[in-house]
């Protein structure tokens, strides 16, 4: 089986528009999270988000593009420029046939679906533009990329909500260990932050109308956020043979399905996948140091994540460090994994591990060093990036320092 | 129709049960309602009386909504109907 690591990193989110200002509002324990600056706000019951503020199209796209990028491919497309540059790789002959893009989303462009519904339905209008089925299908991020940067290889989109990205590098890992690709641009974006998507997370009546605090006893639910985080994840030789700056490694992935309820999470199904992970990757449990945790500041989530983790980890789980960066930058939904991922290449590499933001009142069922507040300096060897998807459908990474 | 009735009617839809069934004393619990079905029932309940009930499903047991029971639900529904038409 080949060796995979990640050669190039990029994103866009609340907290930063690229690696080095996200990974800077980390260390500080900064909040992106505030007042949503979108069209009707004053009849939604949620207010807040973590929305890409002060965001120009047109510093970084022409007319043309911004007539056929919805806002999730355009997140994805800067996020993708930077990894890709990172990695200084380009993609031509036998490597562009053996590289591919496989990204997640849970909502595509539903910018798109949002503005063009207002059109037909609100305003009465009977024509649409003739884009709005390119620019809202959810591969049309995966489809960009691969045009903007000839990549010829296996490419597709997966949706499975909250792990949707998880889910995609986790399969950029599978296709790389397993001899499919050599390298595959991966990762995950989501820009859900319209009228439309907000109103609807607010019937479920999961969301809080003033912060994301997650394991802290007085949190109140989940904010939604939206951005994009793309990696290189590339086969170690190649990395190697053309003496590529290596920021990682993954090392393992295991998914699971609760197969229980549509929205209530398992501590089975969850425990399974980061057993799982750990197991797939070839390491004690004890070489965990670090876990990146689903925390989305929900009841519901965070008591059966931090039961999973201590079921898993045993004496270890009160040893090892778990944080959610979820309190910076929201829920970012079907990208969230990847934005995740970085602070666990900076934690690998750094030797940095982002806080919990907002943590003010411990909880006896959330009982676990959630790294609260301010950063830490700490040298981990392992880490895991968890994912708990409505559906019941979870996906863990393993990552090992290089 | 009374507020009883158009509630306990709401529950014992989504309980799948006769609303004869639905007696003040029994709890969601009892009726086999879990938290999904309770966010549904207070959709049905907001829609049917026009109202906006303070309900967080994280922390069901702080919202002013008091759901331990048929009887207690109507009570705070009657109550927010007064509240809401006042």
């Amino acid at each position: 089986m080949n060796r995979v690591v990640i050669t190039g990193q990029g994103t866009i989110n609340a907290i930063g528009g690229s690696v080095s200002e996200t990974q800077e509002a980390m260390r500080e324990g900064r909040c992106g999270i505030g007042p949503l600056d979108i069209r009707d706000v004053d009849r939604l019951a949620i207010k807040i988000g973590g929305q890409v503020l002060g965001y120009d199209p047109e510093a970084h796209f022409n007319r043309q593009q911004i007539a056929l990028y919805d806002r999730f491919t355009q997140f994805t497309l800067i996020a993708a420029k930077e990894a890709i540059t990172q990695s200084g790789l380009s993609f031509t002959g036998e490597l562009a046939a053996q590289s591919g893009v496989v990204l997640g989303t849970a909502g595509g462009g539903m910018q798109t679906s949002d503005e063009n519904y207002r059109s037909v339905y609100e305003d009465g209008k009977n024509r649409v533009h003739p884009f709005v089925v390119p620019k809202l299908m959810n591969n049309a991020a995966c489809s960009h990329v691969c045009m903007n940067y000839n990549l010829k290889g296996p490419s597709f989109t997966v949706a499975t909500a909250c792990a949707s990205s998880n889910h995609a590098m986790g399969q950029a890992f599978h296709m790389i260990r397993g001899g499919a690709a050599k390298v595959i641009i991966t990762g995950g974006s989501e820009s859900m932050l319209c009228f439309g998507g907000v109103k609807a997370w607010e019937g479920l009546r999961v969301m809080s109308r003033d912060a994301c605090r997650p394991f802290s006893a007085n949190r109140n639910g989940m904010v939604q956020g939206e951005g994009a985080a793309i990696f290189v994840f590339e086969d170690y030789d190649h990395a190697r043979a053309r003496g590529a700056d290596i920021l990682a490694e993954v090392i393992g992935f295991a998914m699971t399905s609760d197969a229980a309820d549509i929205v209530m999470p398992s501590k089975q199904g969850a425990s399974r996948a980061i057993a799982g992970a750990v197991r797939d990757a070839g390491v004690a449990l004890e070489d965990v140091g670090y876990i990146n945790a689903h925390g989305t500041g929900t009841a519901a989530n965070d008591k059966t994540e931090c039961a999973a983790v201590a079921d898993v980890f045993g004496a270890h789980a009160d040893k090892l460090m778990m944080s959610s960066t979820k309190s910076m930058h929201g829920h970012v939904i079907g990208g969230t994994g990847a934005i995740e991922l970085l602070a666990c290449t900076m934690a690998l590499r750094d030797g940095v591990i982002a806080p919990t933001i907002g943590y003010e009142e411990p909880d006896p069922e959330c009982a676990l060093d959630v790294v609260p507040n301010v950063a830490r300096d700490a040298k981990v060897d392992v880490v895991l990036s968890n994912a708990f998807a409505f559906g019941g459908l979870n996906a863990v990474l393993a990552l090992r320092r290089h | 129709m009374s507020v009883k009735d158009r509630v306990t009617r709401i529950i014992a839809d989504q309980a799948m049960m006769e609303t004869a069934e639905v007696t003040p004393d029994k709890t969601l619990e009892d009726l086999g309602i879990d938290s999904l079905g309770l966010v549904e029932s207070i959709f049905a309940i907001e829609e049917e009386f026009d109202i906006q009930v303070p309900f967080n499903a994280n922390n069901p047991e702080e919202s002013d909504f008091d759901i331990s029971s048929v009887a207690a639900i109507v009570a705070a529904v009657e109550s927010l109907v007064d509240q809401q038409s006042a």
